[in-house]
Formats: C-alpha cells, sequence, structure tokens
C-alpha cells in the first residue's frame, strides 16, 4: 500500500536489444536514484539498523562456528570451519525443543481461547446492552487495568500449590485466562458497529444468544486478530510466571527451554546456545516476517488503548 | 427485560473469572504485605507495617530500588527518543519503509531469553565481538555484565534494544493520524525547513501519543525481570538487583510471602503513581483546540 514506491521510470521495459547489462541498470537506476536522493536517511537507518541487528548477525554466526574457533574471537563472521552438525546436532538431541515449541502452543492456544471467550461476550454486554450494575461491572474493568499481572502472582502461587496444580498446563493457563484489557478492547470495538445491525437482528427475531453468535462473533474479528498477535506475543515471551510454576521439563515453555539449556547444560559450549536461540526465537519471528502488518497493526493498536 | 438477563449471562463468566484470578488475589497480596506469611512455616502473624520498615533498612532492596530507577531512567526516555527519531525518519520517505520497519520492529516479536543470550555473547569479556573490536582499536573492554560499574548500563542498552521498535510502531500510528495537508499547509506557511514543520506542526500534534509512548515506556521499565534473571541474576553482589527480581528472589526461592508481597505493593505503587501523572498531564497539558 505504501512501501516501495518506486519511480515512474522503474516499470518501462527496456527493448530487447539492450539486454543484461540495460536490464541490470534500469533495475538499479531507482534505487540508486533513491539513495542518491534519499542518503543521510537510508545511511543513519542502515547503520541503527546494524547495530539492532547484531545480536541476530552474531548469533547466527557463533552457531555456525566449532567452538575454538568462537574462543579465539576472531571478527570474522563465517567459520573457516562449518560446525553446523556439531552444534544443531547436540541441540536437537539433547533439548526437547518440539516439546517446548509445543508446550509454548499449547499454553498460548489455552490462554487466547478462554480470553477470548470471556472477553467477547463481556465486551459486547458491556457496550451495546443495558443492564442494572453495568457500570459497576465496567468500572472493575478500568480498575483491573491498573493492575500489573505481576501483583496477584504470589497469591495465585499459593493457590495453584494447596490444588497440586503446580507444574501443570493448568498453571500456566488459568491465571492468565481473564483480561481485563481484552474485555476493554472489545467494548471499545462494538460500540463502534452501528445500533442498527443489533435492531435488525431483533425484528428478524433473533434470539440474544443468537445474536452474539451470528452477528458479533463474525465482526469482531479485526479486534480478535490484533488482540490475539498482542496476546501471543506477551505470553510466549514470557519467563516470569512459567519460572514460578514449572519445575520440569515437561512443561518448560520456550522461553525456560534456553534458560533450562543455559544453565544446565550449554555450560562454555556457545556455539550449542546460540543454535538453541537460534532455532527457539524462529518460529515467532517467522510467524511475523510472514505476516508482517498484521503484527505491526496488532501491536499499535493494543499499545496504543493499553 | 430480555436483554438485562441476556447482559448478566454475557457478563457473569467474565465476572467471576475476574474475582477469582484477578481481584481476590490482588486483595490478597495487599493482605499478606501486612503478615509475616512464609510458606511452610506455620500460620501467619499480622505485623502491621513491620515489613515496610524492614524495606527501609534492607540494603539488598535500597540497592535493588535505586537499580530500577537507574534503570527507567535510561531505558524509558532513550527508547522514547529513539523510538520518535526511528519513526520520523523511516515514515519520512517511501524506500525502503518496510524493509527498516521490519529490522527495528524484531527485538519486539523476540524470544527474550534467547536474544539476552545472544547479548550475552555479545558482551562477552574475552570472546564477545563487541571487546574483540575493542581490541582491535587499542581498546580494553570492561566485563560488561560481571562489573559492578557496568551491568546496569549493559542491562540498559538491551532494554533500549528492546523497546525502541515499539515505541517506534506506537509514534507510527499517532503519526498518521496527523493530515498531511497540516504540514503541506506549514510549508506555504513559510515552514520551510522540515524542522521547523516538525517544531510547529507533528510535534504538537503528536502530544498526546508522545504522552502515552512516555507512560507505557516507564511502566515496562519498571517491570525489567526477564533479562535480570537470565544475565546476571541480580549479581555482582545486588548490582543488578531489581524490583519484580528481588520480589521473585525473597517469595519463591526464601519463600517469605509476605515480606514478597511488601515489594509487590511498592512495585505497584510506582506504577499506579505513573498512570496517576499521566491522566494529571493528560487533563492539564496536551489538549489542542
Amino acid at each position: 500500500m505504501r512501501d516501495f514506491s518506486v519511480p515512474s521510470d522503474a516499470g518501462r521495459r527496456p527493448s530487447g536489444r539492450l539486454g543484461f547489462a540495460a536490464l541490470a541498470a534500469a533495475a538499479i537506476r531507482p534505487l540508486a536514484a533513491a539513495v542518491a536522493s534519499d542518503g543521510p536517511r537510508i545511511l543513519i537507518l542502515s547503520v541503527l539498523g546494524l547495530v539492532f541487528l547484531a545480536p541476530y548477525i552474531w548469533m547466527l554466526s557463533a552457531s555456525l562456528k566449532p567452538t575454538d574457533e568462537i574462543f579465539r574471537a576472531s571478527m570474522t563472521l563465517l567459520p573457516e570451519s562449518w560446525a553446523i552438525a556439531q552444534n544443531y546436532g547436540r541441540v536437537l538431541r539433547e533439548v526437547p525443543i518440539a516439546r517446548y515449541l509445543l508446550n509454548g502452543a499449547i499454553m498460548c492456544g489455552g490462554i487466547l481461547f478462554f480470553q477470548l471467550l470471556f472477553a467477547i461476550p463481556a465486551g459486547y454486554a458491556l457496550a451495546k446492552l443495558r443492564f442494572p450494575g453495568r457500570d459497576a461491572v465496567f468500572g472493575f474493568v478500568m480498575l483491573g487495568l491498573l493492575v500489573p499481572a505481576h501483583v496477584p502472582a504470589l497469591p495465585l502461587y499459593v493457590g495453584l500449590s494447596a490444588l497440586g496444580w503446580l507444574d501443570t498446563f493448568a498453571a500456566l493457563i488459568v491465571p492468565s485466562t481473564i483480561s481485563v484489557f481484552a474485555i476493554f478492547l472489545f467494548r471499545q470495538f462494538f460500540k463502534q458497529l452501528p445500533d442498527e445491525i443489533i435492531h435488525a437482528a431483533r425484528l428478524d427475531g433473533m434470539r440474544e444468544g443468537t445474536i452474539v453468535w451470528r452477528i458479533i462473533l463474525p465482526n469482531a474479528w479485526p479486534a480478535a486478530t490484533a488482540f490475539a498477535i498482542f496476546s501471543v506475543v506477551a505470553h510466549w515471551n514470557d519467563l516470569f510466571w512459567p519460572l514460578i510454576v514449572i519445575t520440569g521439563h515437561d512443561h518448560a515453555t520456550p522461553a525456560l527451554g534456553v534458560l533450562h539449556f543455559r544453565t544446565e547444560e550449554a555450560g562454555d559450549d556457545f556455539g550449542a546456545l546460540m543454535a538453541a536461540s537460534v532455532l527457539m526465537t524462529a518460529p515467532l519471528l517467522l510467524a511475523f516476517l510472514f505476516a508482517q502488518k498484521r503484527f505491526v497493526e496488532g501491536i499499535a493498536t493494543t499499545g496504543l488503548k493499553g | 427485560m430480555r436483554e438485562s438477563s441476556t447482559g448478566w449471562l454475557l457478563t457473569l463468566p467474565a465476572a467471576l473469572a475476574f474475582l477469582l484470578l484477578v481481584l481476590a488475589p490482588t486483595l490478597a497480596a495487599v493482605t499478606l504485605a501486612f503478615t509475616d506469611f512464609e510458606l511452610g512455616a506455620g500460620p501467619p502473624a499480622w505485623i502491621g507495617l513491620e515489613n515496610f520498615r524492614e524495606l527501609l533498612e534492607d540494603q539488598g532492596f535500597l540497592k535493588s530500588f535505586r537499580n530500577t530507577v537507574l534503570y527507567v531512567g535510561l531505558v524509558a526516555p532513550a527508547s522514547v527518543a529513539l523510538g520518535l527519531a526511528l519513526a520520523l525518519l523511516i515514515e519520512s520517505r517511501a524506500p525502503l519503509r518496510g524493509f527498516f520497519r521490519a529490522v527495528f520492529f524484531l527485538p519486539v516479536v523476540s524470544l527474550t531469553v534467547a536474544m539476552a543470550s545472544a547479548w550475552q555473547y555479545l558482551l562477552h569479556p574475552t570472546i564477545g565481538p563487541i571487546n574483540a573490536a575493542l581490541r582491535a582499536i587499542g581498546i580494553a573492554g570492561p566485563n560488561w555484565l560481571s562489573d559492578s560499574s557496568t551491568v546496569m548500563l549493559s542491562l540498559s542498552a538491551i532494554g533500549v534494544w528492546e523497546g525502541a521498535g515499539f515505541n517506534m510502531v506506537l509514534f507510527m500510528a499517532g503519526l498518521t493520524a496527523i493530515p498531511k495537508e497540516l504540514r503541506e499547509a506549514a510549508h506555504v506557511d513559510g515552514a520551510r525547513s522540515a524542522w521547523e514543520r516538525f517544531r510547529l506542526v507533528t510535534w504538537p500534534l503528536l502530544g498526546p501519543t508522545t504522552l502515552f509512548v512516555v507512560t507505557i515506556s516507564l511502566i515496562r521499565a519498571v517491570r525489567v525481570f526477564d533479562t535480570v534473571a537470565v544475565l546476571t541474576r541480580g549479581g555482582p553482589n545486588k548490582a543488578s538487583e531489581v524490583l519484580l527480581y528481588t520480589m521473585y528472589t525473597e517469595g519463591f526461592t526464601f519463600l517469605r510471602l509476605g515480606y514478597s508481597a511488601a515489594i509487590t505493593l511498592v512495585f505497584l505503587a510506582i506504577v499506579l503513581a505513573l498512570m496517576w501523572v499521566q491522566t494529571r498531564v493528560m487533563d492539564k497539558r496536551v489538549h489542542y483546540a
């Protein structure tokens, strides 16, 4: 939509006789022109960009090198002798990567499912229905927005421990199933829906429950996608809560998995540690690269309302 | 009648979950802060403000508090300024816009624990590329994460790296809400330089966004935990203890839940104070007609 608007002469096809050089020139000319007119901007962004990418570049580089090369601390990015099989092999042998990723997916999926299940109906009711006590409920939502998730952590831990639920998926999922932020977000979103849709449905004799299922839910998608990205990114990367309730490997999330490998096994084997980091970072990064626009929009809308 | 019962029915599950999972445990945490509750040490006793009195004399906590203030003071302004600069620079023209936006946004969607390991390698005193580069130009680099004089600086740098792209995206959303015509009108009215147009049009109209980004950056910085838990565990010698990490160790390592709850309340008080300041400023200052 707004990306890469190429100067108009770029689309002009070079005539057949001019061949490759002209083709290359035609391709390079707009870019060169852009850099010429846009030099300082591109230069500053490139330098900053390299700084921002440095951890990724060096992580990838070290994951390809044998240990002795890493310890020579040379500044070359490409290894002299490749150690892909050695580093990644060790990680794949010793670290249950698939298990951690699956655990992360179960946790994020479970949390998101319940968050939407609670928040969409409540958000709709708070936005469109008149019932006694509505303002009080909304007051609690606003109050809940003020409390960071770290505050109820201690009593929740005691409660889960008393129930014997520590070190289970329930311990990972249950405390995050209610998101006042999601309720707030959906309320704001449904407020913008025209009342006429709901009135028309009622006139057609639709029951209230059917209205939620057939009219509200399909209309909630834009807000639900934005919230889903926000929720999954937050919980996938979270270390605080899993560190508290999970002790073993069976229910460890990707964040805990990297931490376990780092403290228990990797030792000075930076090559293997970086390989594990690459493998664990990759899934969400790839998802982002494939759906960039949605990610950025999702974080921007939820961020601005939070 | 039908409408009000539906309203209740639809709100009830959320209300129950909220009571059980947010309200009750939050009130319990507040109550715990006034007891000497220790896990596995018998019934708790009400000790009033004793925990808070102890906090004031606890050198570890005071260090942790000062470190958190330092971290917030470094990370929030730097990540807001960098986020704004990146947003302005990237949005100003079309070439490579999508590419750069993705580059600076990457840390937001990267697994913090894994990237902390990458930073540990970058900052490693002997084998890390940063010190190798410094050696190449004849400077002996410090032991970034294990020296008490540089550890908070290193953690803050990682914090800025994590937060700038998030702020950038928020500023971009704010920028798109400013009509282009206003900047063009300013141009016609004699604001010739880009800086003039920024100062006269963009910056004032960005006021509400900026206030919001500042608040959210402050709160995110107060919540620093992951990098400390992975990289330093509060060390060396408590030089990088921060509030949530101290709360975590007191509560879940030493099982002193009452004391840990008191630290949680300090944390909550800071977050609430920041939000209160935000609404006050919002009411007073950033209006524009």
